[in-house]
């Protein structure tokens, strides 16, 4: 008891910038690591992993142009984190996050071809608006068989997302097939249906603004509002959170709901930004690379906008280093798992030495 | 429609079922084991895809089906390593490192299998598979014959797996100990059972058999490997254990129930005459999994530790 204040407040201090240093740290050394161990891979396939990472680094951030092209693969990547972001802070493994992107594509899409004669100022934020209703209900479905039957939602979610992949194909091959066309797809929307481009010539909408004001809402909405607060308390511990005068199935369907509805905004901005209609591989799995974003930056809806940045850096490179280097794009697969699993290393080594301090 | 052709529908479907239900039957009942321990190993998806193109890799090179079975086998026991390190031994969230397997597992077999075998010039890809046995006399039974009779070893071996995996669970000092552990690990653990070391002996067990599952895909089913070609099976098997109420018994019967559907939409398919657009087909087994996931209510036989890390 008698080095009191000093030396703990030393002691504080420096605990708190290594907490500091390691909340930034961590996610570089995690994305080092996983590089590392996916350079052996490149070796072990007979790759040079210094030729493919350049053309993968090259891909991505060789001039503006290509950049604002990482840009509009994060955009859906950043829906979709921060969404599962908030289903991850209360405790709900949402995988579900692609067949979310997909319901939200397809009301977007439906809403843009059904009522083309609504004047762009209705019909755009109509189309967003409906597809993140779209992408909400159908994850509150997996929300609701699990507050009523207890059903696993990683393996509901999981279900989902085929349902609603093959219900995509179903609908763009039958009843939503553009007029008078062979291939399985859509009509394109219509103009006014479509998100304005922020920096033409380039591709780039505002989508991506979109899903910035999106990320910096959902953070002051979880760490900053009492409907946030519960939803953490949710997640921490769902029986106190019970005897605090939670209600915790309610917070779960309303977590469920949001997170479901980023990503059907995520899916409706697809159409309405990038693609301009439906077809069957509208998501090259950005649900499943959202998981990835989000648990690296440990579910923080801001931190989630770098990682969405980085992630759709890594898939945009990864296009060229496939074209430019042979190599197969599908090794960012790959290291999005190492990359969770550095991650969780880390929160193990972190917790065990926390454990040897006390 | 007369008797007959019901009657050769039915059986039609029937013969289809169990071949179908074979590689969920191994991941499920393998799963049982990791779950009854107290550890959930969502990453079923994951390793049945690498065990599926490790076997189907060392049968393509080595010319031997039994060599591609233990390549299934060897990744199965260093998958469910890794998982129980970081389940087990650095107690990370298992559906989190679940996830990760299934994200590595599809990449790794995807980019192996895109730049060892479609970059090659090889003229064949296929592989030959595990041949249909026929038995004198049963096989040529009408009907039956079809159902029972006509399938390949690995289908055959399940008849073994199932019984074997049921008196181990409840009629050893092992099972018991494996039982203990996933309920009350604290009790366990006073009495000497070591927690980890039963755990991780669990979760490989499962490791291994999913990676079986998956290799009875290439090995049997399919002559070659096909990018994610498992298309949800690891976490039908993760519903099979949960509907089959966590027994050996249980999780095989409900495999056989999702085998039904996969064999309907084949069956279906097969005709010409199509009353549905395929998709309609194609949804059932994820349809029938949800369906039965929320038919199974009653929570009783769910282990009371499942999911928990241990902290002694």
């Amino acid at each position: 008891m008698r080095a009191v204040t000093e030396i703990s407040n030393n002691h504080e201090f420096s605990m708190r910038i290594r907490k500091v240093l390691q909340g930034t740290l961590m996610p570089f050394i995690a994305i080092l690591i996983a590089l590392a161990i996916g350079a052996v891979i490149l070796i072990a396939a007979n790759f040079n992993p210094l030729q493919a990472y350049q053309a993968m680094y090259l891909g991505a951030f060789a001039d503006f142009s290509s950049f604002t092209e990482v840009l509009l693969d994060a955009t859906p990547l950043i829906c979709i984190g921060v969404g599962l972001a908030v289903a991850f802070r209360c405790g709900i493994w949402n995988i579900g996050g692609e067949g979310q992107f997909y319901a939200g594509a397809v009301t977007g899409t439906a809403i843009a071809l059904y009522a083309p004669a609504l004047p762009g100022w209705i019909l755009l934020p109509l189309v967003l608006v409906g597809g993140a209703a779209g992408g909400a209900l159908w994850a509150m479905l997996a929300g609701y068989l699990k507050t009523r039957f207890g059903a696993n939602e990683v393996v509901t979610t999981v279900m989902l997302n085929y349902v609603a992949i093959i219900a995509t194909s179903y609908l763009v091959s039958g009843p939503m097939i553009e007029p008078r066309g062979t291939y399985p797809q859509t009509a394109q929307i219509p103009d006014g249906a479509r998100l304005p481009l922020i920096m033409p010539p380039t591709r780039l909408n505002l989508g991506f603004i979109i899903a910035l004001l999106l990320a910096v809402g959902l953070y002051l909405l979880i760490f900053k509002s009492s409907t946030g607060y519960a939803i953490r308390a949710v997640g921490i511990n769902p029986e106190a959170a019970h005897y605090a005068g939670i209600q915790v199935k309610k917070n779960i369907l309303l977590a469920m709901a949001i997170s479901g509805g980023a990503a059907g905004l995520g899916g409706a901005m697809q159409i309405a930004g990038v693609t301009y209609r439906l077809f069957q591989q509208i998501s090259p799995g950005f649900g499943f690379t959202a998981i990835a974003v989000s648990l690296l930056v440990n579910n923080n809806p801001l931190g989630i906008i770098l990682a969405g940045i980085l992630f759709g850096g890594l898939s945009t490179g990864a296009r060229l280093m496939q074209m430019n280097a042979g190599v197969p794009a599908v090794l960012v697969n790959v290291i999005q798992g190492l990359v969770i699993l550095s991650v969780v290393a880390f929160g193990a080594y972190r917790i065990l030495t926390m454990e040897r301090e006390e | 429609m007369d008797v007959a052709v019901i009657l050769a529908f039915v059986s039609g479907i029937l013969a289809a079922t169990w071949r179908m239900a074979t590689p969920l039957i191994y991941a499920s009942v393998g799963e049982v084991f990791a779950e009854r321990s107290g550890v959930i190993n969502l990453g079923l998806e994951g390793i049945m895809l690498v065990g599926a193109f490790n076997a189907y890799t060392a049968a393509f090179y080595s010319g031997s089906l039994w060599l591609g079975l233990l390549a299934a086998l060897f990744t199965g026991v260093l998958l469910g390593l890794l998982f129980a390190f970081f389940t087990v031994t650095i107690k990370a969230n298992q559906i989190v490192v679940g996830t990760a397997f299934n994200l590595a597992g599809s990449g790794i077999s995807g980019f192996l299998f895109e730049s060892i075998f479609l970059k090659s010039n090889y003229s064949s890809l296929g592989i030959p598979t595990f041949n249909d046995l026929s038995f004198p006399f049963l096989t040529k039974i009408p009907y039956l014959g079809d159902i029972l009779f006509h399938y390949n070893i690995l289908v055959y071996i399940t008849v073994l797996l199932v019984p074997l995996a049921s008196f181990v669970l409840y009629k050893t000092a092992f099972g018991l100990a494996v039982r203990s552990v996933g309920a009350h690990p604290k009790a366990a653990d006073t009495m000497g059972i070591s927690v980890s070391r039963m755990r991780y002996i669990c979760v490989v067990i499962g490791s291994v058999l999913t990676a079986l599952g998956g290799a009875t895909l290439t090995l049997a089913f399919a002559n070659q490997f096909v990018e994610d070609m498992t298309s949800g099976r690891g976490f039908i098997a993760l519903a099979a254990v949960v509907f089959g109420g966590w027994t050996p018994w249980g999780a095989t019967a409900a495999s056989l129930l999702f085998g039904v559907f996969y064999a309907l939409q084949l069956r279906v398919q097969a005709m010409n005459s199509v009353l549905l657009p395929y998709q309609f087909l194609q949804v059932l087994p994820y349809v029938a999994t949800v369906l039965a996931l929320i038919s199974v209510r009653h929570r009783a036989g769910s282990p009371k530790a499942l999911g928990v890390p241990y902290r002694s």
